[in-house]
């Protein structure tokens, strides 16, 4: 069918003007020099990928503290932002609405409304250019978002269940270990998967947080930017994407699905 | 334990943190606003960095170049989403991978979009070098900028390449909620296809574009790393001046960088209201 051919032409356009920023990335962290006009270097080179993984760039040492930063911020997420999710989906009180509001505060202000104001309180409270404070500050996008989306998690899971164990002398534990935690797990695999992508993508808060000190994947890429490292931008903008690529393999079912939603954590 | 108490315990933590990070980081920055600061023996607020900066043409100058990257990412991104959303939701062949494609980009960080873009849209960027293969240009010079250029465009192309799929998943899930059977009845009573579409179903998925449009707008206008890459020297966009302002040995430029931030927090709670509502009339389920 023509129309039919028409939406494949059509999407399959959208989809490669989606992608097509990165294929530049990918050319330079190969080229051995690359001046205009040339449409393709003049010579191929893995000089710039040997760069960014020997320790003298920096770049696994970065590696290391944006995983860190993004795993301790996941992790604090969860802790806190499960229990938060259960009693929004779960319980009827007054002000819930003002509660939704504050969730949403954050994720619709810019960091950088706050920004300025936080590095003063964390200046005081000496977190300020350190790494603890830079994983408090990201929990500020991080956590509403996870919030939002185990409230989405437990609107859907039936607490009668848990009832009906503790009548049968299940202790609170063994309730939230053998009932709970198996049925909101899905949820809290991808939630958490997307919360560790928004920290990992986090710029601004880190630089004013961090001043400079606790220096992330894209700190240390704008810096090569900045210097006109063109190949090893390529290398270290290829090496600071391939986890979200994964996260997005791991859960392309669950978002091309009703769990749409969780692009929202993503957001823009 | 009673209900209220079990309740408690359940949001306390989140609430304490989030509420305790956020308000005193959003008051602190009002109070050095107000050139409040009683350790620099500042103890008598005033207005005096507001009114600043607001007889300042170049703050003015970034704040309208501010809202024109806003308006128009956000304008040009609805519309392509909307025609992503109601193109992906048929059946077509490949639509499995193309839909799969579409949402590559929502984990790819900004500040990674708007160096690969640099690489593809600059005046010596691989788009020039085609024109120049093609015998369209000389120099690179020859190639319109779009990047550092005074319309932002660079900015704006990065902002509908990043916010489109956010957009377009956002309103498929609704769509999908949604489902066919109301533009079938429209079909069925003579509507013609336009008519259901801008009658029937475009009202029902409102709600969720104003809430998704406002969030895009949010980001457009108060990003920080993408038009510190793609911008001008001047005007600067507000986010990139209000950074420099903060971070200017001159001390005395403090206060008005904390002015700049309440003024894009303003606007931001402005938008959150517009998002607030967009997500209860919404039904809250699809677009969260």
């Amino acid at each position: 069918m023509r129309a039919d051919r028409l939406r494949t032409l059509a999407a399959f356009a959208l989809a490669f003007w989606l992608v097509l920023p990165i294929l530049p990335l990918v050319i330079w962290s190969f080229a051995h020099g690359w001046r205009f006009p040339d449409l393709l270097p003049q010579d191929w080179s893995l000089q710039a990928w040997s760069f960014a993984l020997s320790p003298r760039s920096g770049v696994l040492e970065s590696l290391f503290i944006t995983t860190v930063v993004a795993g301790a911020t996941t992790l604090l997420a969860a802790l806190i932002g499960v229990p938060a999710g259960r009693a929004l989906a779960l319980h009827r009180f007054r002000g819930k609405a003002l509660v939704t509001l504050l969730l949403l505060a954050p994720t619709v202000l810019p960091g950088i409304a706050i920004a300025f104001g936080l590095h003063g309180v964390f200046l005081r409270a000496g977190l300020a250019g350190t790494l603890a404070g830079v994983i408090l500050a990201h929990l500020i996008p991080v956590l509403p978002y996870m919030v939002l989306v185990m409230a989405a998690v437990f609107a859907r899971f039936d607490p009668d269940h848990e009832a009906q164990a503790r009548s049968l002398g299940a202790t609170p534990w063994q309730c939230f270990r053998h009932v709970t935690l198996p049925a909101i797990l899905p949820g809290l695999m991808t939630a958490a998967l997307f919360a560790f992508l928004v920290s990992w993508s986090q710029y601004l808060l880190t630089l004013a947080i961090g001043g400079g000190r606790v220096q992330t994947l894209p700190l240390l890429l704008f810096s090569f930017a900045s210097a006109g490292r063109n190949d090893i931008v390529g290398a270290v903008a290829l090496i600071y994407v391939l986890p979200g690529l994964v996260v997005l393999i791991l859960t392309a079912r669950s978002v091309t699905g009703r769990g749409a939603a969780l692009a929202g954590g993503l957001r823009p | 334990m009673t209900d209220r108490t079990r309740l408690a315990l359940l949001l306390a933590p989140a609430l304490v943190i989030l509420g305790g990070l956020f308000f005193t980081g959003l008051g602190l920055t009002l109070l050095r606003s107000l050139r409040y600061s009683p350790g620099l023996g500042m103890t008598d607020p005033d207005f005096t960095a507001y009114t600043a900066i607001l007889s300042d043409p170049g703050f003015l100058r970034s704040l309208a170049l501010s809202l024109w990257i806003a308006t128009a990412t956000t304008l040009i991104a609805a519309t392509l989403a909307l025609a992503a959303a109601l193109l992906l939701r048929r059946t077509f062949p490949g639509r499995a991978l193309a839909s799969f494609l579409v949402q590559i980009n929502l984990t790819i960080p900004h500040i990674v979009g708007a160096i690969g873009l640099f690489y593809l849209v600059s005046q010596s960027g691989a788009f020039a070098r085609i024109a120049h293969a093609a015998g369209l240009i000389e120099a690179p010079a020859d190639f319109p900028a779009l990047t550092q250029d005074p319309y932002a465009i660079g900015i704006i192309l990065l902002y509908v390449w990043k916010e489109l799929p956010f957009i377009t998943l956002i309103l498929l899930a609704s769509l999908q909620s949604i489902g066919e059977d109301h533009e079938a009845v429209a079909r069925s009573l003579g509507a013609t296809r336009w008519q259901a579409f801008r009658h029937v179903l475009l009202p029902m998925i409102l709600p969720g574009l104003a809430a998704a449009s406002a969030l895009v707008f949010a980001f457009a206008f108060g990003a920080y790393e993408v038009p510190l890459i793609l911008g001008a020297h001047a005007p600067k966009a507000l986010p990139v001046l209000a950074w420099q302002a903060w971070t200017d040995t001159d001390l005395a430029s403090r206060p008005e960088a904390m002015a700049m931030a309440v003024v894009i927090a303003l606007i931001g709670l402005a938008l959150l209201a517009v998002v607030a509502r967009g997500l209860t009339r919404s039904g809250a389920s699809d677009a969260r």
